[in-house]
This record gives C-alpha cells, sequence and structure tokens, in this order.
C-alpha cells in the first residue's frame, strides 16, 4: 500500500479522537514489515455521504421498487403454482427480478458512500534482475539438462510427434467415413422409376402442363440419401417452349423435365417455382434457374446449371431415368469433377 | 440456551463483541486467514476500484447474459432428447399431430408446450444468447474507440476476439439443435461452406456430419458441442479474461485526479458490489419480460426437418449470422474449375476467407497499430474516440462494411417492401458494400476532427447570460450567478478509508466547502 496518494484531502492527516482512530494498521510492503497508518473516514467526510441530496426520499423511491419486485416474485411463484400461461410467467418473473434489481442498483448508486476513491496502480513489471534471472533459468538450466542428451531428447521428441500423429488421424478418421466418389454418386439408375414422397409412380398421364413435383428414385423415398442428393424436381412444360440443349434431345419426353432439386450454390432445396416466368427460385440466396432452358442460373450466387436428369416413358406409361445424372448434384467442392455415375457426357 | 451458563454471552452484543470488535465476523476471518492467508489480498479485493462510466457496464450484460444462458440451458437439458430418431407426434400441439418428426424437434415442441415454464425457459434462452452476442460486439466496440486495447492488455483483446467467434459459433449450433424446417436448412448451408474449402473441405464435412449429408449423427454432435465443449472453452476463457481485468486493473477516462498510476471509481465493496448485482437481476428480468412477451424461433410453426426437400420461404438465420449471410447473397457467382478439381470462389471467398480476414483483422490491431504508430508505452488512461480520428474512422468503416452486409441478407424482404425487383437491391448492396465503408470512415474521420476543435465545455450546461442595455444603448452580456446543479463538482478522490467511524466527533466537525446535506446527520448510527 502506498501512503502517498494525489488529491489526498486534508482528512485524513486530521487526528480525530476516540480510541479506536489511535488504530494504526500495518502493511506489508516488498516483504519489510512497515507500519503504514491506513486512512480512516469519518461518517460525515463527504465522500461517505449519498449521492442523493434527499435519502430519505430516494430510500422510500427505492423501497416501492423492492415492494413491486417482491410482488413481482410472489406473483411468479403463485402463477408457477397455477401453471399459468408462459407470458404471466415471464411479465411476472421479469417484473419481480428487475424491480429488485432496480432497487439494489439505486441502493447502491444514490445512497452508498459517494466516493471517488482511489486506488494505486503499481507497476506489473518485474525488476531487471529479476527478468534475467527467469530468462537465465529458462536458456542455461535447458542448456545444462538438454543439451548434454540430445538422444534423450530427440527420443522424447520422436516418441510425441510419432503418438500426436497416430493419435490424430485415426481420431479424425472415426469421426466419419471417407468422401471417396460418395459426393458424385446419386441413387438414379438406368431404368430407376420416379416415385413422389409417399412412393406412388409417376404416370405420363398424372401433371398437366405446368404441373410440379419433387419425385425420387423408387425405394429412395423415405430415406436420408434420397432426400438429401436424389431429391429431384419433375415438371411439366409444353413441349414446345423448352429449348433443348445438344445431346438432350430425347431427355423431356411429352415436356416432362427433371432437374436435382439441390441448389448448385449451397444445396438449399430449390423449392419456389415462378410459374408464369417458368424459374426454379432457390428461396436461400435467391438464385433463379429458367426451367424451359436447361435450367441455367439467370440471377444470383448460384455457378452452375441445376443437372437435368434425363427420363423416358415406359411401355405401361410410366415415367423412368434414362441414365443417372451426369454430374455432381449440389454446390462446389474441390473434387467435383462433373463426372456423375450417368451416362459419362460432360456438361455442354 | 441454560440460563445458569455464564461462559457463554447473554446479550446478542455479547455474542458479537465475544471475539473482539468485529465479532464473529472477525473469527470467521482468523480462522480463514490461519489457513489461507486471505486477509490482506482479500482486503485489497473488497476495495478494487471500479471507473465509474456507463460504458463499463456493456461487458457486464455479457456476463450476466451468459449466466442465464447457462442457468435456462441446464434446464433445458433435462427435457431435450438429442435424437434424429424419426417419430410420429401425438402432443399437446394438435396442429402436428400425427406428423413425422425427429425426437429432437418433439422434445423441443414437447418442452414449449408439456413442461411448466419451459416454453418461458426457452425463450429466454434464445433472447439471451442474442443479447450476449450483441453486448459482446457493443462491448468490444467500446474497447476499440478507447483504445482499451493496447498494451498492456492486448491478451485480454484477443481472449475477448475469441469468445465472440466462439459466442457466434455456439449460437449457430444452438440454433440448430431444435431441427426445425429453418434451421435444418442452415445446417444444409453450413455443410456446403465446409465442402467449399480448397483441398480438406470434403473430408471434414464427412468427419463432422460422420458422412454425407445429413447423416443420423450431427444432432447428437452439435448438442455436446453446444452444451459442452465450447461452453466449457468459454468458461475458462471468461475466467482467464476477468483475472486479466483485476490482475492489470481498470482503464479510466481521464479526469480530475486520474492518472496514468492510479484508478478512481467505486470500491468493490459493497458499492460495486450492490450496483453489479442489481443489474444482474435487471438483466434477468429484462430477458424474462422478453421470454414472456416476444415470442422467439415458433419452431412448431415452421415444421419439422425430416423431408430435406422442403424449405419455407425467407430463410434467415440468427442475427449475428446476417453478415454471412448477406456476404453470400451478393458473391457473384465466380467459380474456378480446371485440372479435374472446383474451388467455389462464390461460397469460400464470402463464407471462409472474409470471416477469416475480418476477425484476423481484429486479433492483430492492436499489434498493427502499435506498429504504425511506433507507441509501445503502457496505456491505462483512455482515448476519447475523437482524439484518434484515423482509429475510429476505420472502426466506423468496417462497422459499416459488417452493417451493410447484415443489411444485404435481406435482399428479397426489401425487394417487396420497396417494390423494387431483386436485381436492384442486389446491386445496390454490392455497390453499398464498396462505398459506405469509404463514406462512413471519411465522415467519421471529418467529424473527430470538428470535435477536436470543439475545445473543452462541449457538451456542458451553458450559463445563461444576462444582456442588458445601458443608457447610451451598449449592450453588454454578463454570465449569470452559478446554479444549484451547473458544473460538475467532482470530489478528489481519496483511498478506500480502513473503517468509517460512525460516532459524530467532537474535533474538527464538518469540513467546509463541502455540500453537507443535513439530512445526512439523522443516519449517523448511535451504539
Amino acid at each position: 500500500m502506498s501512503t502517498t496518494t494525489p488529491g489526498h484531502g486534508p482528512v485524513n492527516t486530521t487526528t480525530v479522537g476516540g480510541a479506536a482512530n489511535g488504530d494504526v494498521a500495518t502493511s506489508e510492503v516488498d516483504g519489510h514489515r512497515t507500519s503504514v497508518p491506513m486512512p480512516v473516514g469519518r461518517f460525515d467526510d463527504p465522500h461517505q455521504q449519498p449521492l442523493t441530496r434527499h435519502p430519505r426520499r430516494t430510500e422510500a423511491f427505492i423501497a416501492v421498487f423492492m415492494l413491486i419486485g417482491i410482488a413481482g416474485v410472489a406473483a411468479f411463484g403463485g402463477a408457477y403454482w397455477q401453471n399459468a400461461t408462459p407470458w404471466i410467467l415471464g411479465v411476472t418473473f421479469g417484473i419481480g427480478l428487475f424491480g429488485l434489481g432496480f432497487g439494489l442498483t439505486a441502493w447502491g448508486k444514490y445512497l452508498m458512500p459517494r466516493g471517488p476513491f482511489v486506488e494505486e496502480r503499481h507497476t506489473l513489471a518485474s525488476e531487471p534482475d529479476e527478468r534475467e534471472a527467469m530468462a537465465a533459468a529458462l536458456v542455461d538450466r535447458t542448456g545444462i539438462v538438454v543439451k548434454r542428451r540430445r538422444l534423450l531428447g530427440g527420443l522424447l521428441a520422436g516418441g510425441l510427434g510419432i503418438f500426436g500423429i497416430v493419435a490424430l488421424f485415426p481420431l479424425l478418421r472415426s469421426l466419419g467415413p471417407l468422401p471417396g466418389n460418395t459426393l458424385n454418386e446419386t441413387d438414379w439408375r438406368k431404368g430407376t422409376r420416379l416415385v413422389d414422397i409417399n412412393g406412388r409412380r409417376v404416370h405420363k398421364d398424372s401433371m398437366m402442363p405446368g404441373g410440379l413435383l419433387t419425385v425420387y428414385p423408387e425405394g429412395f423415398q423415405n430415406t436420408d440419401s434420397g432426400q438429401a442428393v436424389d431429391q429431384t424436381v419433375l415438371i411439366r412444360v409444353q413441349e414446345t417452349d423448352l429449348t433443348t440443349e445438344k445431346g438432350r434431345e430425347t431427355w423431356a419426353p411429352t415436356g416432362y423435365v427433371a432437374y436435382s432439386k439441390m441448389c448448385t450454390h449451397l444445396g438449399c432445396p430449390v423449392g419456389l417455382y415462378e410459374r408464369e416466368l417458368e424459374l426454379l427460385v432457390c428461396p436461400c440466396h435467391q438464385s433463379m434457374f429458367n426451367v424451359r432452358n436447361g435450367a441455367v442460373p439467370q440471377f444470383g450466387p448460384a455457378p452452375r446449371p441445376l443437372p437435368q436428369l434425363p427420363l423416358y416413358i415406359d411401355s405401361q406409361g410410366y415415367i423412368r431415368s434414362q441414365d443417372g445424372y451426369n454430374q455432381a448434384v449440389g454446390p462446389g467442392f474441390w473434387e467435383r469433377t462433373n463426372q456423375g455415375n450417368g451416362p459419362g457426357t460432360t456438361e455442354t | 440456551m441454560s440460563t445458569t451458563d455464564t461462559t457463554r454471552p447473554r446479550t446478542r452484543r455479547e455474542a458479537r463483541e465475544a471475539h473482539g470488535r468485529y465479532g464473529r465476523v472477525q473469527q470467521a476471518v482468523n480462522e480463514l486467514d490461519d489457513r489461507l492467508g486471505v486477509a490482506k489480498g482479500g482486503r485489497t479485493f473488497l476495495d478494487k476500484i471500479f471507473p465509474d462510466h456507463w460504458s463499463f457496464m456493456l461487458g457486464e450484460i455479457a456476463l450476466y447474459s451468459f449466466v442465464i444462458l447457462l442457468a435456462t440451458g441446464v434446464f433445458l437439458t433435462l427435457y431435450y432428447v438429442p435424437s434424429q430418431t424419426v417419430v410420429v407426434y401425438h402432443g399437446a400441439y394438435r396442429p402436428l399431430d400425427g406428423i413425422h418428426m425427429t425426437q429432437a424437434y418433439q422434445s423441443t415442441v414437447n418442452l414449449s408446450f408439456s413442461v411448466r415454464s419451459g416454453l418461458l425457459m426457452r425463450q429466454m434462452h434464445h433472447w439471451s444468447a442474442d443479447i450476449f452476442i450483441a453486448s459482446i460486439v457493443v462491448h468490444m466496440a467500446r474497447i476499440f474507440f478507447t483504445g482499451a486495447f493496447r498494451k498492456p492488455r492486448e491478451l485480454n483483446w484477443t481472449i475477448g476476439i475469441t469468445l465472440l467467434i466462439l459466442a457466434i459459433l455456439n449460437g449457430f449450433i444452438g440454433y440448430s439443435l431444435p431441427d426445425d424446417l429453418v434451421s435444418g436448412t442452415g445446417i444444409r448451408i453450413a455443410y456446403s461452406i465446409l465442402l467449399s474449402i480448397p483441398f480438406v473441405g470434403s473430408y471434414l464435412a464427412f468427419w463432422l456430419f460422420g458422412g454425407n449429408y445429413p447423416g443420423d449423427i450431427i444432432i447428437e454432435r452439435f448438442y455436446i458441442i453446444h452444451v459442452l465443449i465450447i461452453p466449457l472453452v468459454i468458461l475458462g476463457l471468461l475466467g482467464a479474461h476477468l483475472g486479466l481485468l483485476v490482475r492489470q486493473k481498470h482503464t479510466q477516462f481521464p479526469g480530475k485526479g486520474r492518472t496514468e498510476k492510479n484508478v478512481v471509481g467505486t470500491p468493490m465493496f459493497p458499492t460495486f458490489m450492490a450496483k453489479t448485482t442489481g443489474f444482474m437481476l435487471m438483466v434477468a428480468g429484462g430477458i424474462g419480460l422478453l421470454g414472456g412477451l416476444a415470442q422467439i424461433n415458433p419452431i412448431w410453426q415452421f415444421g419439422p426437418y425430416t423431408d430435406a426437400s422442403k424449405i419455407s420461404y425467407a430463410v434467415q438465420p440468427d442475427w449475428y449470422m446476417g453478415f454471412l449471410d448477406g456476404a453470400l447473397r451478393i458473391m457473384p457467382s465466380w467459380e474456378w474449375t480446371g485440372w479435374g478439381h472446383t474451388l467455389p470462389w462464390e461460397v469460400f471467398f464470402p463464407a471462409v476467407i472474409f470471416p477469416g480476414l475480418l476477425f484476423n483483422l481484429c486479433f492483430a490491431w492492436p499489434f498493427l497499430e502499435s506498429k504504425f504508430t511506433k507507441d509501445t508505452g503502457l496505456h491505462n488512461l483512455l482515448d476519447r474516440p475523437r482524439d484518434r480520428p484515423k482509429r475510429t474512422a476505420a472502426g466506423a468503416a468496417v462497422f459499416a462494411l459488417v452493417f451493410t452486409l447484415f443489411a444485404a441478407s435481406s435482399t428479397d424482404v426489401l425487394a417487396n417492401f420497396f417494390h423494387v425487383s431483386l436485381n436492384v437491391t442486389l446491386w445496390f448492396f454490392r455497390i453499398a458494400v464498396f462505398v459506405a465503408p469509404v463514406i462512413v470512415g471519411f465522415a467519421t474521420w471529418r467529424i473527430c476532427l470538428e470535435m477536436q476543435g470543439g475545445g473543452h465545455g462541449m457538451g456542458k450546461r451553458k450559463r445563461a447570460l444576462v444582456v442588458s442595455r445601458t443608457e447610451s444603448g451598449e449592450y453588454t452580456a454578463v454570465a449569470s450567478e452559478q446554479r444549484p446543479g451547473d458544473g460538475h463538482h467532482e470530489l478528489d478522490a481519496e483511498p478506500v478509508p480502513r473503517t468509517v467511524e460512525l460516532e459524530p466527533v467532537a474535533v474538527g466537525g464538518p469540513r467546509t466547502g463541502t455540500t453537507l446535506d443535513a439530512d445526512a446527520g439523522v443516519r449517523r448510527v448511535n451504539r
């Protein structure tokens, strides 16, 4: 504790009466027990006075808040007992704690000693020789202990290093499988029937032009992979409206066109269909894909068209896929190569 | 108590004084001090001075909302089931009756509707999470603009930034736990962001999710990360944050009697203790009011996420993820392909590189600033933001950038509201994200310079001028008399006294020149 204080008023140098006031507190400085008189305050010291000009009025004011607080917490207990609705619980809880808290804060701010008080800030830094002693201990002792035993040091470092690698890789590896080619594949195969979420097969007469349906490969409609990577949106458009790309002439029989429902931006389901403009819209970041024109992105951050699923209509009139997607569906990733498990054609 | 036992104290006063002047408290202190040596350090701690400035309260909001997060979070863990097993709902909320959903979603709906005070606790948890992160940001802004991060406090600044990142991460993960339609889409986006990282992205995504999206384990993993791993790290860093604060003591604004070598304010006990405990109760009460009155994240309206092909309109994350969502929206679709590889810049830049740069700039700022200003001294007195126009301008520019991105996360809503096309809002934000920081930074810099010219007395109450006219027609203006409340009379700061004598003293009497209140005499205690 320091004895000198900037802004030290005359208070503490004034000798005040009373036996107890003769007490001198001792304080330890740098390991030497020295007698340092700690200041003795008096009640009529302005630092000890409340900030408020009217303590009694303030006290009454605070008491009102505390009473409101007590009423609030009591009401909260009652409301809880009666299984009241959440908003009554919240209001009673809130008013109760807020009332008590406001009262307590005001008590501290307006009725407790106003101060201001001061505290010395001692430098945290050590003396230069102590710093040097620390550095010396680190460097010299290391030199003596380790440098003479290079073999042991090397063995220890090697052992811990091997353990680090051995421990890290299996730990990560046991968290999940390696990606392999999983991200490039879906469950669509040659001749897979299209079904809706309930497993009903899609017939060529089941949709009118302008209709839209989310379809899955038969057997995968309620599986994780079915919903995550296989989800496909089937739209029927006027056949004459379609602008077919080269190599895709047979992919959209009688105006049925199917695109992966996973947005090529971040994989959100492209769930909004703007019927008049025939745009598929992703609700996440507003990428728009032109249904008539191979789902080429018209707007937004999506970098690629939605992959198109080649379709055909079988002899009984059910819609099937000619093959899988010819590229990975969904967002981009480092290993993505435009090679799906489909016909092996590349993007045109 | 036996009346014949004379060794026992007979009155309360005797009992109190059996162990000296301070009675049983003295005894307890002695016993503790014999074993742990707490008296000296404890006394110093009780005297620890907290500067009186409202801006020091912002960090307290963060601290106390974290306390509420822990309390309400423990309650929620008693009822929440972290499982992606699909069940059929037959519960209190009739509109969802018979619908397939995961146990995570079912248990969240159940704890909202069937557990007493469950909905209040869940909404308080969500509100306090939002307030926690908001108060960290505002607290950080205070630290930044007043230069409180300078030497010797760089370490505490970096701990604070780490806490902000952890809070944002845990907020996002907690938001995902109910497994509702909106948060499920958020998890999908997080997976795709992981995928976008070159070389290792697909491995990271597969290891975190235990396979391709969605897998059946991510909710369990998010749960343990959310309730154990990140909270533990936050608690540890919070302890270090506060420990460093005590060790290095508070900064303070310059003012009467305040130097680099002292701290002026209010002692820990009892004044600050009363104010801060009261403030904790007020924060809890405020969050309770929000939790009771303001609906947040009504997952039963969004529906469950058992069907990954479903999605709702106007998908938006919690506010603290907004700037990333906005960055993703306005980024052009620049994907690089070649040599059999794909680098999705349209995701990797806005969602990985940009936040990485932003937070690393925050981490590095104290060191960058001291390098450029060549200021390696220790600082305990705070800067007025206007006195450091370049720093203030830089901070304002970064805030403008982040706020523009935040606003850009609602391009679709804004387009609807103002009846303009999405294209207009998109290009507005693409331009604004570059222009706004420049304008805001320059304006801030100019305003700082203007304010510096204002000199002393700015913002203080002006004294009225009495204008009078002499017979010869000359006007004179004289300042009026000082009125009560004019100016700011601060006493000299004194050390916290060892003891306060309650008896009125004969010698001295009330000192002159003070504003002793007559009422105060009433409060003297006569023993």
